[in-house]
């Protein structure tokens, strides 16, 4: 080599030795780094890295309350929780769903029903590690699964607490069912600030009793705390908190009325309200039809679902509290009390009634042609009179009615303990005023107060509001806020905590006007438009027959073109307070498409008084009521 | 008899011949706590054990027959083996088994391996060899064709995905490329051109790719999906405390929280379990085996020699870096095995062909060569 060549060679081992330092000198300042990281995790923030060892260690189990009973007045059970076993899979440890179902279906009996639930039921709740693919296994089903549950991965046999409803569909709308827990349930609760109260809880009340007191059923959650693994299967048990059962209810119900008002319903549709005067307590609640709310406990299937959501009859549809109605008829007496509170009438005021009331250009005919000649106010309730309410309506004029009507209760909620509530309308210039948005439309024509008379019009009331104007009425004026809970029993102390009567207000009425209206009432039974479905009563009631034009409903409906003439049928109406000294119930009752008050709805009424007065079932045998007009009272222009 | 015993001394003179003691102690020292760590992360699970000792006398066979090539047989093989090895390369590309959603695999009939791993000495092969010869002229130019020779496997392995093993190859090829004496203005330019091709790059990568390195800013963003890894082994680290929870004892481990934890993030297990203290050790030893590494580079005798004792020693400290730094969370997921800890035939083979490298440099150092 060269010289030249050799310095170069040299030069260039200089310069990569230089590099390779470089290369050194970063190596080290890496490590340096590394170090400094190791450092910083494992003696600066050593102890919050060990808290969250422990964390990632040791989860908190929620462990579910069991719910409180359903009890009715006198103690029969409504609603219960039965032990039953359940095959469930874990969805995200089951690799191949389809498969797993298929090869279970080997040993266990699995529907088309059961596989559609589970989806849904996969669809709508995320949170849940387990899902039920069968409920209620036989002894022999879960034997089965046992001795083969070696060749399944994700799926195991629970037992698990179920809701069970004795009386099937009686009361279901008082009761209510029980549902899973969806999304949006699970914000609610959120929002509410009791989501932790609900972890590990799968069902929830969704309507009726089951969900106006849930808070009161569910009970609290008790927690285990559990040493897991990454994959949250619990390793052992370190310690824990018992969960505190749900209150029992005590309802006002009596379940036997209630079966005995249900059954009079036959296979009709309608709704009956009955409440005790002096307290509020709602001795029945119908709406027909009902559904069995078993169907939902375990994760209602769809097609079951579809049936009940797509009925025309609406079976879901609450109509005791959702459904309004125009009262017709029934409205009368209330009428009646305001023009003699208001001084507009006296028990003597006599009109002629040709069968008409003239009002400007128009002719407001009466339900029985030819009139009722000479009515006085007694009469005019006895044989309901339309000609003289027209005028009577006309007389008093919109305000006087909407404020009067207003303290009965009526266009306004109960304040009954259900959701679900509708208001209903108790038309006025006010109203009218803020429904309509076209001034033509806004104004109050004096020609509207007219049908508003007879309980026509925009008159709409729920059967709720209607019960309790009576039970109001019957009781000299004191307004009790209707309840269905009577009591609630803490299932741990025993302590029991009876709700007490709510006096909403006291509408200040003349005795003597109230004691006139009522001997009308009693008049309705005796002779009048009542006397054939309350012939031979071995007590004495008070009522007045209904019959009232058919308003579309505001929900879904679907017409059957077959049903369409049903459909269009006026309403039947009754409301009743008996016995005629002291009362002890009132009640309102109706039925949809029934035709005459005293033709559907009065009997009803009749079956249930003589059950609850004198504990008189009806006979096996109903006799059809003929077809005879008593009154009309259908409005017909 | 006493030719008996002569000649056994022969045979042990003959093994050892070649077998530098510090590098060989070092890596056999790392290998023993890497069993230590792997038993216990892998539940005691012997067999778990077996394999890897069993893995482990592969590529001590491997070691031994790589150091007894002489580097002038080395320089000549380098063209060949990367030439293979592209080809193999490409081979996966076109028809390689995928698992686990990547591409890595060849399937001939006597089992499967990945190319990737052959590349990852066949790179620095090639590249010191392409110095080599323009010895004393080398120009830019050269240093752009060295840059397309690297280019080329390193796009087609992150294509597979493998992002860690690109990674690798491509310091591999790197560190020749700045050892051969790339200019330091070059360089320079270079950086600036890196970080405006950052912005094209993020775009090129595959989205689990971006959301790991996100994770990384943040991984408590996404504590159940990708940031789950860091948030585990970081946990893990650090709850190990100075001196650790004790062999067999860690809770993360042992509980199943940590996952890869007998492959990737087995340094999370020795961490949780041997702590700062254990780390120190670790760090040590890595640091002692890239000096001498780099020592022995700094006395070879050709640039074929020191290029490549150079870039093997930097596979080292890749490997050890960016997996330690990954578990604890200060660089992004990718998949690089921690040397001679985590399980895994094929990496440990590499590893110790690596060695056996740098063995052979190191024992015809005083060879010179024109």
């Amino acid at each position: 080599m060269r010289f030249a060549e050799l310095k170069n060679y040299q030069s260039e081992l200089r310069a990569f030795q230089l590099r390779l330092g470089l290369a050194g000198f970063m190596v080290l300042a890496a490590f340096g780094l590394l170090l400094a990281r190791f450092i910083w995790l494992q003696v600066v923030q050593h102890d919050a890295y060990r808290a969250k060892a422990d964390e990632n260690r040791i989860a908190v189990v929620p462990v579910a309350p069991s719910r409180g009973l359903i009890l009715d007045r006198n103690g029969e059970v409504l609603a219960r929780n039965t032990l039953a076993y359940t095959l469930e899979i874990f969805p995200a440890q089951v690799k191949d769903l389809e498969a797993t179902i298929a090869a279970l279906a080997e040993y266990v009996d699995i529907q088309p029903r059961d596989r559609a639930r589970f989806r849904k039921l996969l669809q709508e709740t995320r949170n849940a590690e387990s899902l039920p693919i069968r409920t209620r296994l036989s002894d022999e089903e879960v034997a089965r699964i046992a001795v083969n549950r070696w060749r399944f991965t994700g799926v195991d046999i629970r037992a698990r607490l179920f809701r069970q409803y004795p009386h099937g569909d009686v009361a279901s709308h008082a009761l209510g069912y029980i549902g899973r827990v969806t999304t949006r349930d699970q914000e609610r609760l959120e929002e509410l600030g009791d989501a932790a109260n609900y972890r590990g809880t799968d069902y929830i009340g969704k309507a009726g009793i089951e969900a106006s007191y849930q808070q009161e059923l569910h009970g609290i959650t008790g927690f285990e705390r559990v040493e897991i693994d990454a994959a949250g299967r619990g390793v052992r048990t370190l310690s824990g908190t018992a969960s505190q059962p749900g209150n029992n209810i005590g309802l006002t119900l009596d379940i036997r009325l209630q079966e005995v008002a249900e059954a009079a319903f036959g296979e009709r549709r309608g709704a009956l309200v009955a409440i005790e005067p002096a307290s509020g307590g709602v001795l029945a609640f119908v709406s027909k039809p009902g559904y069995d709310p078993n169907l939902f406990v375990d994760g209602i299937d769809p097609l079951s679902w579809e049936a009940l959501n797509n009925s025309a009859d609406l079976p879901l549809t609450n109509r005791a509290i959702a459904g309004v109605y125009p009262p017709g008829s029934t409205f009368k007496p209330f009428m009646a009390l305001a023009a003699l509170e208001l001084g507009k009438r006296t028990p003597r005021s006599t009109i002629h009634d040709p069968g008409y009331f003239v009002f400007g250009d128009r002719r407001f005919r009466d339900s029985k042609p030819g009139g009722h000649g000479a009515v006085d106010l007694y009469k005019s309730i006895v044989m309901s009179s339309d000609t003289y309410y027209y005028m009577l309506a006309n007389d008093l004029g919109i305000d006087a009615i909407a404020g009067f009507m207003k303290r009965f209760g009526f266009g306004a909620r109960t304040g009954i303990d259900l959701e679900g509530e509708a208001t209903g309308i108790l038309p006025s210039p006010e109203w009218k005023m803020a429904r309509f948005k076209r001034p033509e439309q806004q104004r109050w024509y004096a020609g509207e107060t007219i049908s508003i008379g007879i309980g026509q019009g925009y008159n709409a009331y729920t059967p709720a509001q209607l019960a309790q104007a009576m039970a109001t009425l019957a009781n000299n004026g004191a307004m009790f806020k209707p309840r269905l809970v009577s009591n609630v029993d803490n299932t741990r102390t025993g302590e029991r905590r009876t709700l007490e009567p709510e006096l909403v207000r006291q509408v200040t009425l003349k005795a003597e006007h109230i004691e006139f209206i009522k001997r009308a009432m009693i008049g309705v039974t005796k002779e009048g438009t009542g006397a054939r479905a309350f012939a031979g009563a071995q007590y004495t009631s008070g009522g007045k027959t209904g019959t009232a034009q058919v308003i579309a409903m505001k929900q879904n409906e679907k017409y059957d073109e077959s049903k369409v003439a049903e459909r269009l049928r006026d309403h039947s109406l009754y409301i009743a307070f008996a016995p005629a000294e002291g009362p002890k119930i009132a009640l309102a009752v109706l039925v949809e498409n029934g035709g005459f008050g005293a033709r559907a709805a009065a009997p009803i009424a009749r079956t249930v008084l003589d059950y609850f007065l004198l504990g008189k079932l009806p006979a096996a045998a109903k006799r059809p009521v003929p077809e005879i007009e008593v009154d009309s009272d259908a409005e017909s222009d | 008899m006493e030719i008996a015993g002569h000649s056994l001394h022969r045979l042990r003179e003959r093994l050892v011949e070649g077998i530098d003691g510090p590098l060989f102690a070092l890596a056999l020292a790392l290998t023993a706590i890497g069993m230590a760590a792997l038993y216990s992360a892998s539940y005691e699970n012997a067999a778990r054990l077996a394999a890897q000792l069993g893995n482990l006398a592969v590529a001590l066979v491997a070691m031994w027959l790589v150091a007894q090539i002489p580097p002038q047989t080395l320089l000549r093989l380098a063209v060949p083996a990367y030439v293979v090895a592209l080809a193999l390369l490409l081979g996966v590309a076109l028809a390689g088994e995928v698992v686990n959603g990547a591409r890595r695999w060849l399937n001939l009939g006597i089992g499967r391996f990945q190319p990737s791993e052959i590349m990852k000495i066949a790179m620095p092969l090639m590249l010191a060899w392409y110095f080599h010869c323009r010895e004393g002229s080398i120009r830019l130019r050269d240093f752009a064709l060295a840059a397309v020779l690297l280019a080329v496997p390193v796009l087609l392995v992150a294509r597979q995905p493998d992002l860690g093993t690109a990674l690798l190859i491509a310091c591999a090829g790197f560190s020749v490329i700045f050892f051969a004496g790339l200019s330091w203005r070059v360089l320079a330019g270079l950086g600036v051109l890196v970080l405006a091709a950052l912005a094209p790059l993020w775009g090129m990568l595959h989205d689990y790719q971006r959301r790991r390195i996100l994770t990384l800013l943040d991984p408590t963003t996404d504590p159940l999906g990708s940031g789950y890894h860091i948030i585990q082994s970081t946990i893990a680290v650090g709850s190990g405390g100075f001196t650790g929870k004790g062999w067999l004892n860690g809770s993360q481990t042992h509980l199943e929280f940590i996952p890869e934890r007998a492959t990737d993030f087995i340094f999370a297990v020795f961490s949780e379990e041997f702590g700062l203290i254990g780390n120190v050790v670790l760090l040590t030893l890595y640091a002692l085996l890239i000096a001498r590494g780099l020592s022995i580079a700094a006395q070879a005798p050709t640039m074929f020699t020191r290029l490549l004792a150079g870039a093997v020693t930097l596979i080292f400290f890749t490997y050890a870096f960016v997996n330690m730094g990954m578990v604890a969370g200060i660089l992004p997921v990718v998949g690089l095995p921690l040397p001679f800890i985590s399980y895994g035939g094929s990496a440990l083979a590499t590893l110790y062909i690596g060695i056996g490298i740098l063995m052979s440099i190191y024992r015809h150092r005083n060879l010179v060569q024109t």
